[in-house]
């Protein structure tokens, strides 16, 4: 396959970390709407500290994976194992609970409140004071506040996005809005972090940065991280191992140098014809 | 140059949390107050007092109930009057019914019945959104004015259907002159404000901004909807119960159920929208203008020699205009012009 | 319990249902359209029917001469509407827009007692309101000729404006611009002009509904209220759907009058003035799109 962008060279240093044992583990995954089958019996793991990839041409299911993933969908077969707990699914709190913080295609950011904000938001499930305190704003819940106020401030430091901590979400421009995207969800401290496509219309610059935060969380933070993305110079740089999905079923897994040898794999980005 | 903020740098995430970062509005907010509390008293006439500043106040005060509703958890009311009459009636039953009952207790219980109603008719909101949710708070607002009227326990068998409020005594003192039925409804108003700021700066205000902007988004996060969305009716019917109330006690002095009609949940709505949807100061410029204007209008229409008729269709037609006029000049209302006003204010006299 | 009697309040209520519907009808016709959700239908209800009585009372004129002036100045309200208050609006979120309506409903509910005064109205149209002598003889039910009159021109009136949005190619553009202005405009539509023409239909709908509604109740302010009723009506059928707007119309009618009837005097009555949206609400609950709605699907 071939590679583009030879120059730009995303993942110099990984290779340092400790790649762990499974912490997620989805057994024959099947998800279907209506009469069209979106997922077909998918299963695949992931190891902790590592970077799991999921690629596939557009309409394979990519997303939808994700949203099994986290709780957004609820599939009609199969299991999902989570710290060795079995579940049919998950549902959205108790995956946000649990550890696992994602990023949305489209971005989903709420367009209202600041970027201070939106982190802020990040953070609610570990804020313990009722409103009647919070109404107040004395004693527990004004130093509760200050306590985020002081970790969303070091997410802000570590993506570099002091300068417009108050400004209106809606008014950022796009790649901005996708930093602070990925911001909101490191707020949640995950172990688990799910990025749907991060860096989708983003130029040469801004991927690279992307990409540098992208591989600071796994390093310094140690979250592991599945991530959807399109540009095969990213994916095959800075990931461990890819899983590759087409019309709703895996046909490929393991290393990027065993997928970019795959034949199915070679065949489903070429569009040969299906049998 | 009055309004620099040149040196005024915060050194702790404290120091900037605050309402009023900036020492010209500190001060201004004092200044304010120590006008509203003193000079205002000393100075206005009782006319001004009784029909246009203790009117304001109470509104203001539903304003801010259904902003909190409709403007930071973005879910759209038509009921705000029904909550307010709950408020109203049910004060009204807790000093009628418990002799020596504090007044202000009977209108936080009042506020609370609200509360209760006000999660009630707030759980279609888990699965009905948008103008479908306005349409089932016409169910309330009709329900609960049917049911005032109907079911005589509720008027304490009053023949007519009409109550008479009760005379407001606190600790032996009598608040039955417009100058202290005025400096009762501040108190109580400034300190509910007070509160509802300090709620939506907290994470209860961004939990009911997210759900308001995208609550899948929420939800993926770890909000509780239900919880979110039962918050804001509950928190927004208390504020538009105790108004209810003050309506009541502090203004008409009798009322009937139908005091509490869609036209009054209407005005409230039409508050915030010019106010600007979302902001604790839009429900009290919001709630200023629709007070004043019918009073202007009503002057207009006098110097003019018009019959009254015809100022009263004026009036509908000006609300009207006004509305639209608002939503295509500046949708975010009264608030965000402050603001443009504010932030010019910063850098004059120079232009930009 | 008297079977007739039965029979009687459940077709008085149909046809009451009936004349619902043909203002739900005008609420249909624009979201269908223009995806916005008209407040002030009500209010131009009542603006055509003031208009006409005002102009056969003002000029002496019979009533087939003051139908078609009151449809040039519905035509003409359509176009000022639409320059005024849509255009500067264009692709604003849904619930700007409504409230945009409800605006322009206070306006014209004032601009209407402007021009022609407080008072009530009496309204005659040709057909008397005097039961049917021939269901009357036949099968002995005491039905109004007016409702039935009322039902036949509800019927023409859905059937006209269905044909007009799936035959025409005006309909194809209205459906176009319904789903996505900018798109609509990007393709070519005129649509400041395709604006125009709806809101013109929509008035002349207003006008049939209001000369309807008039003759019965007489022309007066209580008929913007009307409106509020259509809410309920749209729930159950639909926001986007003219057939819906029928049967929501049919079922809330029905509803209301066998309600008000059979269980008003156990809780003292007045029930008519809820019974309505009560039965809307736990419909939504069930059905959130209604009956003929479209199922609102979100992408995340």
């Amino acid at each position: 396959m071939q590679m583009n962008e030879p120059d730009a060279h995303f993942g110099a240093d990984i290779g340092r970390r400790v790649i762990g044992d499974v912490i997620l583990d989805l057994k024959n995954i099947s998800l279907s709407f209506g009469g069209v089958k979106a997922l077909t019996d998918i299963s695949f793991d992931v190891r902790k500290h590592e970077i799991r990839a999921i690629i596939g041409p557009n309409g394979a299911g990519k997303s939808s994976m994700l949203n099994v993933i986290n709780g957004v969908y609820r599939p009609q077969q199969g299991e999902i194992v989570f710290h060795g707990q079995h579940r049919r699914n998950m549902d959205c709190h108790s995956a946000a609970k649990a550890g696992i913080a994602r990023t949305f295609q489209n971005i989903a950011l709420f367009k209202g409140m600041t970027v201070l904000d939106n982190i802020m938001t990040g953070r609610n499930l570990e804020m313990k004071s009722n409103f009647l305190m919070q109404a107040l704003y004395w004693g527990p819940a004004r130093r509760e506040e200050i306590a985020h106020r002081v970790k969303a401030e070091e997410i802000i430091d570590f993506l570099e996005i002091q300068a417009i901590r108050k400004t209106p979400v809606g008014r950022l421009p796009y790649g901005l809005q996708k930093r602070v995207e990925l911001g909101r969800a490191l707020a949640a401290e995950p172990e688990i972090l799910l990025l749907d496509e991060p860096m989708a219309g983003m130029n040469v610059e801004e991927k690279q940065d992307m990409c540098r935060f992208i591989l600071d969380v796994n390093d310094q933070f140690g979250t592991t991280i599945v991530l959807i993305e399109h540009d095969m110079g990213v994916v095959m740089d800075i990931s461990d191992r890819v899983v590759v999905l087409d019309y709703g079923r895996k046909i490929g897994d393991g290393t990027p140098d065993e997928v970019r040898g795959n034949q199915d794999v070679i065949n489903a980005y070429l569009g040969v014809a299906h049998a | 140059m009055l309004y620099r903020e040149a040196g005024q740098f915060k050194t702790s995430y404290q120091a900037d949390s605050q309402i009023f970062p900036i020492l010209q509005d500190r001060v201004a907010m004092l200044a304010l107050l120590v006008v509203a509390i003193v000079v205002v008293p000393l100075v206005a006439s009782p006319y001004a007092l009784s029909a246009i500043l203790i009117p304001f106040l109470i509104f203001s005060l539903a304003a801010l109930g259904l902003n909190i509703l409709t403007g930071y958890a973005g879910q759209l009311s038509l009921g705000t009057a029904a909550f307010m009459a709950v408020g109203a009636f049910a004060s009204y039953n807790f000093v009628a019914r418990i002799p020596g009952i504090p007044v202000l207790v009977a209108f936080v219980l009042g506020g609370l019945s609200a509360a209760a109603v006000g999660i009630a008719f707030g759980l279609p909101s888990l699965r009905i959104r948008g103008f479908y949710l306005a349409a089932s708070t016409l169910a309330t607002q009709f329900f609960v004015i049917w049911c005032l009227t109907k079911i005589p326990y509720l008027t304490n068998y009053s023949a007519s259907g009409v109550i008479t409020a009760q005379k407001i005594v606190i600790l032996g003192y009598q608040f039955d002159t417009p100058d202290r039925k005025y400096l009762l409804v501040l108190g109580v108003v400034a300190v509910m404000a007070l509160l509802a700021k300090n709620m939506v700066r907290s994470n209860v205000g961004r939990s009911w901004m997210a759900v308001r902007d995208m609550d899948v988004a929420a939800e993926v996060i770890g909000f509780r909807l239900m919880r979110t969305k039962l918050l804001a009716f509950a928190v927004s019917s208390f504020y538009c119960g105790v108004a209810g109330a003050l309506y009541a006690f502090a203004y008409l002095g009798t009322v009937e159920p139908e005091a509490y009609n869609l036209d009054l949940s209407f005005r409230i709505l039409f508050m915030i929208i010019i106010g600007g949807v979302g902001s604790i100061l839009g429900s009290f410029l919001g709630a200023a203008f629709i007070v004043l204007l019918p009073v202007l209008l009503n002057i207009l229409a006098h110097s003019l020699s018009l019959p009254n008729s015809v100022a009263s269709n004026l009036e509908l037609m000006v609300f009207g205009a006004l509305i639209i006029f608002f939503l295509i000049v500046e949708p975010h209302g009264l608030a965000r012009l402050w603001q443009i006003g504010k932030e010019k204010l910063r850098l004059w006299p120079f232009p930009h | 319990m008297n079977i007739n009697f039965f029979f009687e309040v459940l077709i008085g209520g149909l046809l009451s249902g009936v004349m619902y519907a043909l203002v739900a009808i005008g609420f249909v016709l624009i979201y269908k359209a223009s995806g916005v959700f008209n407040f002030a239908q009500g209010a131009m209800v009542f603006f055509a029917a003031l208009t006409c009585v005002g102009i056969m009372d003002k000029f002496g004129v019979s009533l087939w001469v003051a139908i078609p002036l009151t449809i040039v100045v519905m035509i003409l309200l359509g176009i000022a509407i639409e320059k005024v208050v849509l255009r500067p609006l264009v692709n604003q979120p849904e619930i700007t827009l409504f409230m945009a309506t409800i605006g322009l409903a206070f306006f014209i509910e004032g601009l209407a007692q402007l021009m022609w005064g407080n008072q009530v109205h009496r309204l005659e149209l040709p057909i008397e309101d005097v039961p049917s002598e021939y269901l009357m003889e036949n099968f002995n039910l005491l039905v109004s000729q007016f409702d039935i009159m009322a039902a036949a021109v509800c019927g023409i009136l859905v059937t006209s404006l269905a044909l007009l949005f799936s035959k025409t190619k005006v309909g194809r553009a209205l459906r176009a611009v319904a789903d996505d202005h900018q798109a609509a405009l990007a393709v070519g539509i005129p649509l400041q002009r395709i604006w125009a023409v709806l809101w013109a239909v929509a008035g002349v709908v207003a006008l049939v509904a209001g000369l309807l509604w008039g003759a019965r109740n007489g022309v007066q302010f209580a008929l913007t209220f009307v409106a509020l009723k259509a809410l309920p009506v749209l729930i159950l059928g639909g926001f986007t759907s003219m057939p819906g707007a029928i049967v929501g119309g049919l079922i809330i009618g029905a509803s209301e009058k066998l309600a008000e009837v059979y269980i008003g005097p156990m809780v003292g009555g007045g029930i008519e003035g809820w019974f309505p949206y009560v039965l809307a609400l736990m419909f939504l609950l069930v059905r959130p799109e209604g009956l003929f709605g479209e199922k609102i699907i979100r992408r995340i």
